[in-house]
């Protein structure tokens, strides 16, 4: 009996001790991650790096014009991927009670769910194949892989608006589509602007969706009807290539796109503190 | 009486205009623009891949050959093969880690230690794929390449699977770098349903004076639907992950590696590498191909994986509140 109680301890013991070196063992790659790339990034960053475009082989050179691209395309896949996420995300907090609602719900789980390589084929098929490789169709896959999680946080911030402040708005004769827009976004706009920024974070991030719909281009930005360069996309490139410049140019942008996903991390934390549990 | 009517139909739609059928409306439809977007995406995979349709037809994913050059044939199986291969290694390291991580934040960590870890492993989700493919080629190959694979392959090289040559890239390294990538959506998913199961479950088990852990067992068998469908969302984005693959696997289209060390292609791994370098028609076509099935696959794996965790989600809290 004694004997029974003692192995049932150990065991508790064995477990909970596999259980924060889990933890611990899933640790262990993040902060390689962080500290390889802060450490050979940080000798990558000067001036240069964020004043002088592409180098080609041996030069000095940086990533001025991927900055640049990446800006352009990010901002314009923004322009038509908020206000598709905010629409839908109004739909499915404020007419809940619609039969679409479910399905549009259920879909948007399993798109923010896809590969990103296949939504940027998608954009191949529809895009490239007729105007070219161009920040349009790169944008346009980019907004594709925004829409669920700005549905998604829309969603949920507009629900924690209480129901009474729609009523009251009700009650004084506003419309609904105003008290929507006028009371209950505008309440809600924290959870909306977190949401915004952590699908651009996501974005900044993709490399697949633009391979394949703007491919490579070392040069400035030269039009929407044509490629323009892209962080992420170098990375891939400059680190594959043989060359020891544009190595190091692949781990300062590694580090310069770091710094920006990890700032807007700690900005949504602080936005929503208190509010979502993750 | 027909003028009347009308008139009643203007002024019911001035009252529309004003306001918020119009709004519902719209908002509605912006909503069904997500529906016919998975709509489209299909139709235009298909269209795309049409010529490789018509050329190969279902049997693309039973072939073993990839010729862009003289016969132009390809087909599919090498590569799905390496996409579920990579995936199922991932699985095996990634999810005892995950469902570790689960039980830690739901069981055994208050709440506010617990946003700080799951902030933690949040970070390793936010990490671009470009970047882990980077750390890689740079720090994880030489790494595995000196410290590591010598050794796995002392104790275990009498098998075949862990025989052969060791470049650093393949198919162990692939899998355990997804293996990372994917730990962060199974912990959050599995801590979501864990944290789901009711206080009554935990307390019976505790006042018949259960251990932590036989608590914990408990709590995972009231939550294994949920646990299962966590693991595959999981399975899903090892399956779709892209570009650390392509960095890290070698990227040879072989019908089977010759051992774990060897290098080999996934589905997205192929399109990442090849798609821009495509020349033929036939060829782009090919790699929208395998994009189509990549697409059906992991439409497949995530509708299951959604339905299950939904439903337990639903289940678990349907309960908790009766």
């Amino acid at each position: 009996m004694m004997d029974n109680y003692r192995i049932r301890k150990i065991k508790d013991r064995l477990m909970r001790i596999l259980v924060w070196s889990s933890l611990i063992i899933a640790m262990i790659p993040l902060f390689s991650i962080l500290l390889d790339v802060f450490v050979n990034g940080a000798r990558a960053i000067d001036m240069d790096f964020f004043l002088l475009p592409t180098p080609t082989v041996g030069e000095k050179g940086g990533i001025a014009n991927a900055i640049q691209g990446t800006l352009i395309t990010l901002g314009l896949a923004s322009i038509i991927g908020v206000p598709i996420g905010i629409m839908s995300g109004i739909f499915l907090s404020e007419y809940h009670d619609s039969k679409l609602s479910q399905p549009v719900r259920f879909i948007n789980d399993v798109l923010s769910g896809f590969p990103s390589i296949v939504v940027g084929i998608f954009g191949y098929v529809l895009i490239v194949s007729v105007i070219g490789f161009s920040v349009i169709a790169a944008a346009f896959s980019l907004a594709i892989i925004m829409i669920p999680i700005v549905t998604r946080t829309t969603e949920e911030s507009l629900r924690m608006v209480p129901v009474a402040i729609r009523e009251a708005a009700l009650a004084l004769g506003i419309r609904r589509w105003k008290t929507i827009i006028f009371i209950v976004l505008k309440g809600a706009r924290k959870g909306v602007i977190t949401g915004i920024l952590l699908a651009l974070a996501r974005i900044a991030g993709e490399s697949a969706p633009v391979l394949v719909t703007m491919g490579y281009w070392r040069w400035w930005f030269s039009g929407l009807n044509r490629p323009a360069s892209n962080i992420a996309l170098n990375i891939y490139l400059f680190a594959i290539s043989p060359f020891e410049n544009w190595r190091t140019l692949a781990w300062g942008s590694a580090l310069f796109l770091i710094l920006m996903i990890l700032g807007i991390s700690i900005l949504v934390r602080v936005l929503t503190r208190g509010k979502y549990e993750w | 009486m027909k003028s009347k009517t009308s008139f009643s139909k203007i002024v019911y739609l001035k009252a529309k205009i004003e306001g918020d059928e119009i709004f519902r409306l719209v908002s509605a439809l912006f909503a069904l623009a997500t529906i016919l977007l998975v709509g489209l995406m299909v139709y235009e995979l298909t269209r795309g891949s049409w010529l490789s349709l018509q050329k190969f037809g279902l049997w693309f994913i039973m072939g073993t050959s990839w010729d862009p050059v003289f016969t132009l044939n390809f087909g599919a199986l090498p590569l799905i093969l390496g996409t579920l291969t990579t995936s199922a290694i991932a699985l095996a390291m990634g999810v005892p880690i995950s469902i570790g991580i689960g039980l830690l934040l739901s069981e055994y960590i208050p709440k506010r230690l617990g946003f700080f870890v799951s902030f933690m492993v949040e970070l390793l989700a936010a990490i671009p794929s470009v970047i882990y493919g980077l750390w890689g080629i740079f720090v994880l190959i030489p790494f595995l390449r000196n410290n590591v694979y010598p050794y796995i392959q002392a104790v275990l090289g009498s098998l075949p699977l862990f025989s052969g040559p060791i470049y650093g890239g393949g198919v162990l390294t692939a899998g355990i770098v997804l293996a990372i990538m994917i730990i962060p959506i199974i912990s959050s998913v599995s801590r979501d349903v864990l944290s789901a199961v009711p206080h009554s479950q935990r307390e019976a088990v505790i006042s018949l004076g259960a251990t932590k852990w036989e608590t914990c067992k408990i709590v995972m068998s009231y939550a294994k639907p949920g646990v299962i469908g966590a693991i595959i969302l999981g399975l899903g984005r090892a399956i779709g992950e892209t570009m650390a693959v392509t960095m890290l696997i070698g990227n040879k289209f072989k019908v089977l590696p010759s051992s774990f060390f060897d290098a080999w292609y996934t589905m997205a791994a192929i399109i990442a590498n090849e798609f821009t370098e495509a020349t033929s028609d036939v060829y782009v076509s090919a790699l929208i191909h395998v994009g189509l099935t990549l697409f059906l696959i992991s439409l497949i794996v995530n509708v299951i994986a959604r339905l299950i965790v939904w439903r337990t989600l639903r289940l678990v809290k349907g309960v908790s509140r009766g």
